[in-house]
Order: C-alpha cells, then sequence, then structure tokens
C-alpha cells in the first residue's frame, strides 16, 4: 500500500501515472470487496476518466494539486452528481444528485480521484454497519467482526487497502469508533471546520464531515484540503484554515494532556507522572469499558509523559450523561431531517390511494427498523407534553458538557480517553438497542460541544484486535490534537497488518 | 419513566401516526419495547438539577450569517424531475391530497 | 350588530417580501415562469441541501417592524413540523417564540390604535393543482401536480392583537398596513394576487365585556369585501349560537363564494407541530447601528405624508387619494418647490389618474402650477400639458433599458418629462405676453361698439361677445379670466 503522500509526490512529479495508481487500487476492489463489502458503488469509469484527466494535466505541466492521482471512497451520504447517493437506504436507492457536496468538489479539486462510495448504516444510524439495507460491511481485521459505524465501509475501505483516503461523517462517533475498530486514522473535525453542503442530513448540529487515512499525515493532509469557510452552510465558520500538516512535528513537550476519569475508569486507575492536577469536580466513573482499552489510553498517557507532555487527570463529568442527551436530541433532529423522504421528489414511493397513505406506505417500505425507531423516538421527544422533559432537558445537558469541556480546557490543552468501549465485536454480539448505543459513549461527548477529536490506533486489545486512542481539543484546536496524535503514532507499538493485505497485493511493487 | 413503562403503545402508534409511518400491531409492540428501552435510560436526566442551565443549540456560536439578496443558477428541472418517482408537465405528480382546502 | 354584542378581530396578514430571490435560496423569487424552473436543491429539499438567509429579507422584515413602532429583537428560526406535498422539507422554518419584531402598533386612520402583537419572517410553501376534482377542488381530484416555484417564497407574517371591533376597522387596518407596506417598499401587497394573504380571528363578546370568547380563524379572504363580509357572517353565527344557547368550535374556517364560511376537516396533528430551533441557521441578531441604518433608509410613513398633505389643504379623502396614487412625493415635492398648494393638490386630485404622474418631476409640476397662477397658462392648457408629461414621463422610464445600470432609473426618466413651457411651446399654446392680450381685447371692443355701450351701461353678460372674439382669434388658447379682468378695467377707466 502506498500513503496518499507517496502518490500525490509522485504523480506530480510524473514519477507515476494517476491511471496506474487507479488500477492498482481498483485491483484490490475487485479481489477482496466480495468479502468486505465496503462499497455500495465503485465508480471505476469515472475514476478512469477523472485519473486520465489528471495524467493529462501533469504532461501538459499543469499541477493537478496537493492529492493528485489519489484514489478516494465516499461515504454514500456525501451528494455525487449523476453518481446514486443511496445513505444504504432502500429509501434513496438509485438517487442520483443533480449536485457535487462541498468536500467532494473541495477533494476533487485538489486531485483527488473519487473511486467509489462507501457502505454505511442507513442514513448513518448505527454503529456497526450492520443497518446497512444493502448488507454489512467486514472489518478486514477478521472478517468476522463488524468495522465499526456508521461510515463502517470507509474506514473498512482504507483498512483493507482499497483507498488511501475515504471520507466519512460523525454525528456521534460515526467516523472515530470505525477507525478505533479497523485500525485505522479518523477524525471529526470541529463542528462548523467542514462544510456540511451535500452531507445528506442526519442530525444537523452534530453531523460533521471528516477523513480516513492509515496514518496521522494522510489524514491531516486530507484534513486540510477539505476544511474551510463555505457560504452554502451557515453553521460553517469563518476561519482560516492552519497548516494542518506543520504541526505533526511539533512535539509535545510542554502540552497539558488530561486523561478524562470517567472515561478510563477500569484498568489503571493511578495518576500519571506531574499532572497540574484535577479540574472540576469527579464525576462518576462510567463502567463498560473495556479493561483492554482503558489500558492502552494509560500506556498512551505515559508515552506522551516520555515524549515531554505533561499529564493528569481530569473530571469532565456531564460525559456520563452525553449518551442520553444525544439519544434524544439527534433523534428528534433526525425525525424531522427524515421527514422529506415522503416519495413525492426522489427516491422510493409506494403507492396510496391518498398522498398520506402513499407517504405513510412509502416510510414503511422505504426505513429500516433503526430509523424508525429513531424516528419515532426523536417525534415523541419533540412532541407536546414531553418536549421539555426530553428534548428541552437534552439542551440543557449539552450546555452542561460545554462547560464542563471549558473548565477541562482551561487546564489540559488536549485531552485522552478511549475511543470505543471496545474492541471490534462480532456480527449480532450487540443487537439490543442500548448496549450498541453505548459504542459511542466516549465519542458523543465532542459531538455534543462541537469539539474535534480523533482516533489514533495504538496497540492491540483483545483477540489482537486494534485498540484506538482519542485525542479531543477545544474548538479549532486540530493543531494541538494532531500534534498529540503525530506523536502517539510515533510510539504506538506496530499493528498487525490485516490479514486480507497478505494476499497477494497487486499494489506491492508498482 | 424509569419504571418501564416510559411509553406505551398507544403512544407509539400515536407518533407513528405523527411520523407517517404505517406500522401493524406486532410492529408497534416491537418498537414499544425500542423506544421503551432508551426513554427508560432517558430517566437518570430526572435528577439532574438544570433549572440553571440554559438550553445549547448550537454547538458553535455564530450569528447573523446571510447571503446577498442575488439570484443564482437554478438546477435543471428535468435532471431532477428524471429522479422523481411520478412527474407530469413539468411538476411533480402524486396522488389526491385530502383533507384541507388548499 | 346584533344588540348587546360586540365583535372582536385580530389579523394576521402574510405579505410576500419584496426580494429578488428566495428567503433561503438563491433561487429567483418570479412569478409566472413554467412549474419547478425557479427552484434550486434548497426550494426542493433536495437530501443535502442547507439554507442561508437573504440578508434583504431581514432588512424589509425590519423596516416593516419599526413602520409598525415594533421592538427589532434578537430571533432564532425554527422548524415547524408537519407532511404537505407542497412543502418540500415537511417542515416549514419560521421564527416561532422569538420573532424579529414584536410589540408595536398600527393607528388605523379615523379609528382606533391596532395592537401588533408580532412580525416574522417565514417560508412559504409550492403550489398544488389538484388533478380531476370539480373546478380543479380536492373532492373527487384523481390527484395533484407539484411546483415549487413559490416554496421558499419570503413571507412576513404580520399579527395584531384582538384590537378590531368591526368589519369596516379590519378592512381600514388592512389598507393601512398595505400602504406603509408599499411605503417600505417591503411587498407589493396585493390581496387579489396573493402577495398579501389576510387570516381573520373573529370572535364575539357581551358589548363592554373585556373576556375574549371562542375566536375561529377564517381563511381564503381576498378582497377587503370578502374581509368585510366574512367578519359580519361569523360574527352573526356565533351570536346565533350563543343566543340559542350553544357556543362556538375553535376550529380554522373557509370563506366561499356562496358568503358563507365552512368548517375545514382538521386533521389530529394539526396542532402538534413539534416545534424545535432549526439546526441549519444560526441566531439573528441585529445590532443597534444596523437597525438605525434600516431606519435612516425609511421612507415618510403614510400618516406622516397625509398629515403634511392636510397642511398644504388637502381634504383627508383628497390626501388619501394622492398617497393611493403615489403621488404625495410629487405634490409634497412640488409644493416645497414654491406651487401654489390648493391648485397642485386639484390637479393631483382631479387630473392625476394617470399612469406615468407618480414618476413626475416635483420641480417641473411646480413650474407648472406656477405657468398657471401666473396666468401664462390657462386652466385647460395647463391639464392638457400635465397629461403630456405623464406620457412623456413613461416614454422616458421605458427607454431607459431594464436593469439599467442607473440605480436612479426613476429620477432621470422624471427629470426627462420635460419642461412644462417647452412642452407648452411645443402644443403652440404661446405664452400671451400682456400686451398681446390687451391688443386682442381692444381690437374686440372696436369691433363691436354696441356691445362695448352695453357692457359700460353694466350689463356683464355682453362680456361674453369679447371674451368669445379675442378665444376666436387666439383658437381658443386666451385666458377667459384675464379677458374678464382686462374688460373690466376698460370699463373702469
Ligand atoms: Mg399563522
Ligand atoms: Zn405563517
Amino acid at each position: 500500500m502506498t500513503s496518499a503522500h507517496a502518490i500525490a509526490s509522485d504523480v506530480r512529479a510524473g514519477a507515476r501515472r494517476a491511471s496506474d495508481v487507479l488500477e492498482d487500487f481498483l485491483g484490490r476492489i475487485e479481489m477482496h470487496d466480495g468479502d468486505v463489502h465496503a462499497f455500495n458503488t465503485v465508480t471505476a469509469d469515472q475514476a478512469r476518466a477523472a485519473a486520465a484527466a489528471i495524467d493529462a494535466a501533469v504532461d501538459e505541466g499543469r499541477d493537478p494539486g496537493p492529492l493528485a492521482g489519489v484514489p478516494v471512497a465516499f461515504k454514500d451520504n456525501l451528494c455525487t452528481r449523476g453518481v446514486a447517493t443511496t445513505c444504504s437506504s432502500r429509501m434513496l436507492e438509485g438517487w442520483q444528485p443533480p449536485y457535487d457536496a462541498t468536500v467532494v468538489q473541495a477533494m476533487t479539486a485538489a486531485g483527488a480521484v473519487m473511486i467509489g462510495k462507501t457502505n454505511l448504516d442507513e442514513f448513518a444510524m448505527g454503529s456497526s454497519t450492520e443497518h446497512s439495507a444493502f448488507g454489512p460491511t467486514r472489518n478486514p481485521h477478521d472478517l468476522a467482526r463488524v468495522p465499526g459505524g456508521s461510515s463502517g465501509g470507509s474506514a473498512a475501505a482504507v483498512a483493507a487497502g482499497f483507498a488511501p483516503l475515504a471520507l466519512g461523517s460523525d454525528t456521534g462517533g460515526s467516523i472515530r469508533q470505525p477507525a478505533s475498530l479497523c485500525g485505522i486514522v479518523g477524525i471529526k473535525p470541529t463542528y462548523g471546520r467542514v462544510s456540511r453542503y451535500g452531507l445528506v442530513a442526519f442530525a444537523s448540529s452534530f453531523d460533521q464531515i471528516g477523513p480516513f487515512a492509515a496514518d496521522v499525515a494522510d489524514a491531516a493532509l486530507a484534513l486540510g484540503v477539505i476544511s474551510g469557510h463555505d457560504p452554502a452552510d451557515s453553521t460553517s465558520i469563518p476561519a482560516a484554515v492552519p497548516d494542518f500538516e506543520a504541526a505533526l512535528g511539533r512535539g509535545v513537550e510542554g502540552l497539558r494532556v488530561g486523561v478524562i476519569s470517567e472515561l478510563t475508569g477500569s484498568g489503571r486507575n493511578g495518576a500519571a507522572t506531574g499532572g497540574p492536577g484535577t479540574a472540576g469536580a469527579a464525576g462518576e466513573v462510567l463502567d463498560g469499558i473495556d479493561a483492554d482499552v482503558t489500558e492502552r489510553v494509560h500506556e498512551a498517557a505515559d508515552a506522551l509523559a516520555d515524549a515531554g507532555a505533561t499529564v493528569g487527570r481530569v473530571s469532565v463529568p456531564a460525559v456520563t450523561y452525553g449518551l442520553t442527551a444525544y439519544y434524544l436530541i439527534a433523534p428528534a433532529e433526525a425525525s424531522s431531517n427524515l421527514a422529506r423522504y415522503d416519495g413525492t421528489r426522489y427516491g422510493l414511493r409506494v403507492d396510496g390511494a391518498d398522498v398520506e397513505e402513499m407517504n405513510r406506505l412509502t416510510r414503511r417500505a422505504g426505513f429500516g427498523d433503526e430509523v424508525k425507531a429513531r424516528i419515532m423516538l426523536g417525534t415523541f421527544a419533540l412532541s407536546a407534553g414531553y418536549y421539555d422533559a426530553y428534548y428541552g432537558k437534552a439542551q440543557r445537558v449539552r450546555m452542561l458538557t460545554r462547560r464542563d469541556f471549558d473548565a477541562a480546557y482551561a487546564d489540559f490543552d488536549v485531552l485522552l480517553s478511549p475511543t470505543s468501549p471496545c474492541v471490534a465485536f462480532r456480527f449480532g454480539e450487540r443487537a439490543d438497542p442500548m448496549t450498541m448505543y453505548r459504542c459511542d459513549t466516549c465519542t458523543i461527548p465532542s459531538n455534543l460541544s462541537g469539539d474535534p477529536a480523533m482516533s489514533v490506533p495504538f496497540g492491540i486489545g483483545a483477540e489482537g484486535l486494534p485498540v484506538g486512542v482519542q485525542v479531543l481539543a477545544p474548538a479549532l484546536g486540530e493543531e494541538p490534537m494532531l500534534t498529540v496524535a503525530a506523536a502517539l503514532e510515533r510510539a504506538a507499538p506496530p499493528l498487525p497488518a490485516p490479514p486480507l493485505s497478505t494476499v497477494a497485493d497487486p499494489t506491492e511493487g508498482a | 419513566m424509569g419504571d418501564g413503562t416510559a411509553i406505551s403503545s398507544e403512544q407509539v402508534a400515536h407518533v407513528a401516526r405523527l411520523a407517517r409511518i404505517e406500522l401493524t400491531p406486532d410492529e408497534i409492540e416491537h418498537y414499544t419495547g425500542h423506544l421503551g428501552r432508551v426513554l427508560e435510560h432517558a430517566g437518570e436526566l430526572e435528577d439532574l438539577d438544570l433549572a440553571d442551565v440554559p438550553p445549547l443549540a448550537h454547538p458553535y456560536p455564530l450569528s447573523n450569517v446571510f447571503r446577498d439578496d442575488v439570484a443564482g443558477s437554478p438546477v435543471d428541472r428535468d435532471e431532477v424531475l428524471s429522479q422523481a418517482p411520478a412527474a407530469s408537465g413539468g411538476q411533480f405528480e402524486v396522488p389526491p391530497v385530502l383533507g384541507e382546502e388548499a | 350588530m346584533a344588540a348587546g354584542w360586540e365583535t372582536v378581530v385580530g389579523l394576521e396578514v402574510h405579505v410576500e417580501l419584496a426580494t429578488d430571490t428566495k428567503l433561503f435560496s438563491a433561487a429567483p423569487s418570479r412569478f409566472g415562469d413554467e412549474p419547478n424552473t425557479n427552484v434550486t436543491p434548497v426550494c426542493l429539499g433536495l437530501p443535502g441541501s442547507l439554507p442561508v438567509l437573504n440578508r434583504r429579507a431581514v432588512e424589509l422584515a425590519m423596516a416593516v417592524g419599526l413602520a409598525l413602532n415594533c421592538d427589532i429583537r434578537p430571533s432564532v428560526f425554527h422548524r415547524k413540523n408537519y407532511f404537505y406535498p407542497d412543502m418540500p422539507k415537511d417542515y416549514q422554518v419560521s421564527q416561532y417564540d422569538q420573532p424579529i419584531c414584536s410589540d408595536g402598533w398600527l393607528d388605523v386612520p379615523g379609528g382606533s390604535r391596532v395592537g401588533i402583537e408580532r412580525a416574522h419572517l417565514e417560508e412559504d410553501a409550492g403550489k398544488t393543482t389538484h388533478l380531476g376534482g370539480a373546478d380543479g377542488r380536492i373532492h373527487g381530484a384523481v390527484g395533484a401536480l407539484v411546483d415549487y416555484n413559490r416554496a421558499g417564497t419570503p413571507l412576513l407574517e404580520i399579527v395584531s392583537r384582538p384590537d378590531i371591533g368591526s368589519a369596516a376597522e379590519a378592512s381600514a387596518y388592512v389598507e393601512e398596513l398595505r400602504a406603509i407596506l408599499l411605503a417600505v417598499g417591503a411587498s407589493d401587497a396585493r390581496l387579489e394576487e396573493g402577495s398579501m394573504r389576510v387570516d381573520a380571528n373573529i370572535s364575539v363578546r357581551p358589548a363592554g365585556s373585556a373576556e375574549l370568547r371562542t375566536r375561529c380563524e377564517v381563511k381564503n379572504l381576498n378582497s377587503l369585501r370578502s374581509l368585510r363580509n366574512a367578519i359580519d357572517f361569523e360574527a352573526r353565527r356565533h351570536i346565533e349560537l350563543y343566543e340559542a344557547g350553544e357556543a362556538p368550535v375553535q376550529e380554522t374556517r373557509h370563506w366561499s363564494e356562496d358568503g358563507r364560511t365552512h368548517s375545514l376537516r382538521s386533521k389530529e396533528e394539526a396542532d402538534d407541530y413539534r416545534y424545535f430551533p432549526e439546526p441549519d441557521l444560526v441566531p439573528l441578531v441585529p445590532d443597534d447601528e444596523w437597525i438605525a441604518q434600516v431606519r435612516a433608509a425609511m421612507p415618510e410613513l403614510p400618516a406622516s405624508v397625509r398629515a403634511r398633505l392636510h397642511e398644504c389643504g388637502a381634504e383627508p379623502e383628497d390626501a388619501q387619494v394622492i398617497v393611493d396614487r403615489g403621488l404625495a412625493p410629487v405634490v409634497l415635492g412640488a409644493v416645497a418647490a414654491g406651487a401654489d398648494s390648493r391648485r397642485t393638490v386639484t390637479h393631483a386630485v382631479q387630473n392625476l389618474a394617470l399612469d406615468g404622474a407618480e414618476l413626475l418631476d416635483p420641480d417641473g409640476l411646480a413650474s407648472l402650477v406656477n405657468l398657471e397662477t401666473s396666468g401664462q397658462l390657462t386652466a385647460t392648457q395647463a391639464k392638457t400639458v400635465l397629461v403630456e408629461m405623464c406620457a412623456r414621463a413613461v416614454t422616458a422610464m421605458h427607454a431607459t433599458p431594464a436593469g439599467a445600470e442607473d440605480p436612479s432609473g426613476s429620477a432621470s426618466a422624471a427629470a426627462l418629462a420635460l419642461d412644462p413651457t417647452a412642452i407648452a411651446a411645443e402644443l403652440g399654446f404661446e405664452a400671451m405676453a400682456d400686451d398681446e392680450l390687451e391688443t386682442l381685447v381692444d381690437e374686440a371692443i372696436a369691433a363691436n361698439p354696441e356691445a362695448w355701450e352695453k357692457f359700460r351701461a353694466g350689463e356683464a353678460k355682453v362680456a361674453g361677445v369679447f371674451v368669445g372674439a379675442v378665444m376666436k382669434a387666439t383658437r381658443g388658447q386666451a385666458d377667459g379670466h384675464a379677458v374678464t379682468q382686462l374688460l373690466a378695467q376698460r370699463r373702469d377707466a
């Protein structure tokens, strides 16, 4: 496998043809995606045309951009003009948007080549990609296990070597958790850092697009390409985009790193070296976070301390209520966002005697079980007589989360926690909704606050499966977050390659 | 809340009507259980004193975001209608609309 | 009104704001085009599309709010959730508990002060055409067609307090509101064409009581006459119910051509809209500076204009006519430029029900009035010149290229409406020198010695002989009044 950096610099220098690079990756997809099912659609023809255009540009002495010839996979909830955008739902099967998402435009403008659209939990609602209407994606590290979700297809595509880069969306952890389970890097940027225009909405005040990559440097490269103000998204932040890659080599000396107490209760409980103390009142320690995972987080903290960071423990009490608040607000927004799938303008229609019946039958047939459950949950949370007790209260918890993070960031530059409470689990193992929802315990708080967070592979846990450590930072704090992530990557024990990559690799020696 | 009866099957049926999702009686029972387990969990918020905590709707504090009143180009009608379940004469076609006079 | 009862009316008025584009999308906000051609992904509610607020719509809302003496406050858009095929997202984005304008009032001319509860911004829906039912009505329809060209058009919903006590007062309120909307340029506010839509909340109560009884909301009022008739009908219906020992039910009713209101089948979910803050839009926080800018850019309001016209001698009805014709700036400008105010008002009321009248240059009108009052033009000639000035103003405006770069297009058109002196000359209305007229009068006397003797003896009616002779000599262009004066001078000399 080759990194996005290596491909782009080779293609720009004329040392490799984008078309050859593409064929290598298409070959891997051809060989292995039958097992993995990372893709809903492989856009081979369109990709060949795009790669040829990149090659032509190079031939003419033009620079195709920082992602010249880099194949990229887009989660199938990102609008791509004329290319099916399904959200892995029967409801939108075959729907071809008349426009590209802003991030799709940005990646293409930077020279990236769309190689396909990746599988997800239907409308991004899930943590395992088991809720796709088109069948689950398998974890390249163990085909009997889930890749995480909802961006499981994008994570698996990068982990399996089908594309050096992929984009996903993260509403409650949907980039970071699958990145963790697949042993790769995944970033959820600050809410508003990356335009949401063209991302099919799940929960608008949480949704944020971000990159997957095999290493921190590639992820930072992609993040730089998709970041920036977009006048088409009112929640887009009008802030300059820093040079993210410059942050990678800065070193962690002097950085203050806080390990979130509530999310690292089991396993080793001792304070790490030389912390500036505990911020805030100690909250209850959440159980359900596996010891092997917590242990890796403490090792990561130690590694940062060894590299010169100041490490301490920090309490962020509101994270213990995050899951509950999230599972009221996000479905509430989703119930409204998904009302438009009514059989009138696009997507599925099941005919009825009148419009109302057509709506009901269409939505019955078009949505899967989990989507229906969340729409109804959200409808209930907003309905007359329940708004204050559910939606209203959850929004106040959201403010508490904001305040608790603000307090923590008064003492620390970045925070650490597990990304996922567990390593990749087997299909069907978390069928109960609350059990599944708990996969998001550690990732949800950053969606409530809107702050950036990312997952970096750091060793293995039970049964040799990858463990991800989550690095959290305050709003627009992607630079210190990436600095710490790069330091962790340097200190991480080597990760066994997914078994797939030991099968004949057409990119080898290319 | 918190006693396992956070939502009744009648409430689920009502919510399904509001959300325009056709459900069988069996499905109503299924979702009563599903929603009940989540709402039961929400009972933990009951004990929180949030009287002095204002609600937070937006994760990043922006205000006054506008566009100028300048027309852009519309989408291609044929491209859009080609994706519609039914269209006629440049319009989207639906079954009869009952209820309120338009 | 039946004895012992009084009517209580509150009005909800939706007006389409006069923007070039929609409230949340850059699609042209224009009517009459082919269906579904003025739409973007936002107007169609396409997955992934996002709204961005039109600054101009906000400024127009603020201007109306200021004209209605409202507080301009920070506001938040909410989603109002319900399913309807012409609402592309199946929710309407509208301001709910934090409207941009609140707590104002409107003084109804010759009537009372009506409280304004709020005015808020929201998006319009598309248009559904029912197929197959008689007259395109819903009943018996076999299907429907949906056009989203109107979807997303900015609406300002202006909600009055229940301070209106009669059909006539409701009508006057709407007329005055319309005048304000036109004055600030917020809307063309045409009831018949639907760019202004009035819903009336109607109830009755025992005369002199302050209670608010069950109200019914009546829709489909597309003329002032419908509004008045519907209020009278509905109030009578309530009174009859109460007097029969029954009571009306709170509901929405439809006014129809048969002169009655009809109950609309209310839907179960109709009152559970599950409002919540629109996460795709951020709060709107107008600061003092912006509010001051909008206020400074506002034109004079109709009530103030009428008061100034009154000072110029216009009776209230004449003032209203002048305002309705959009002639107040021309009239007041001409008076300010030194024209005789009564003469100017008279022209505006009697001679200027014309296209192009509002384009007249106030200085030009002043010159014309001066020509007349100085006797250089007769009243008849002045009117003829005025008609020509209006016609040339219209021609000049049309000659200005559409979307002209010149932002003061209409002002320059008015300037081109030419000098009345020049027009009078072109028409052959040579301003007659006094000595020329005197010569003509003397010639007429000399030609009719017998008549002159009679005139000198006090027989005033024979003056017609001389006036007729002078008119004949000037082909009707002499000022008869001046001739009469000269005759009197000669007699008394
Ligand atoms: Mg209303
Ligand atoms: Zn309204």
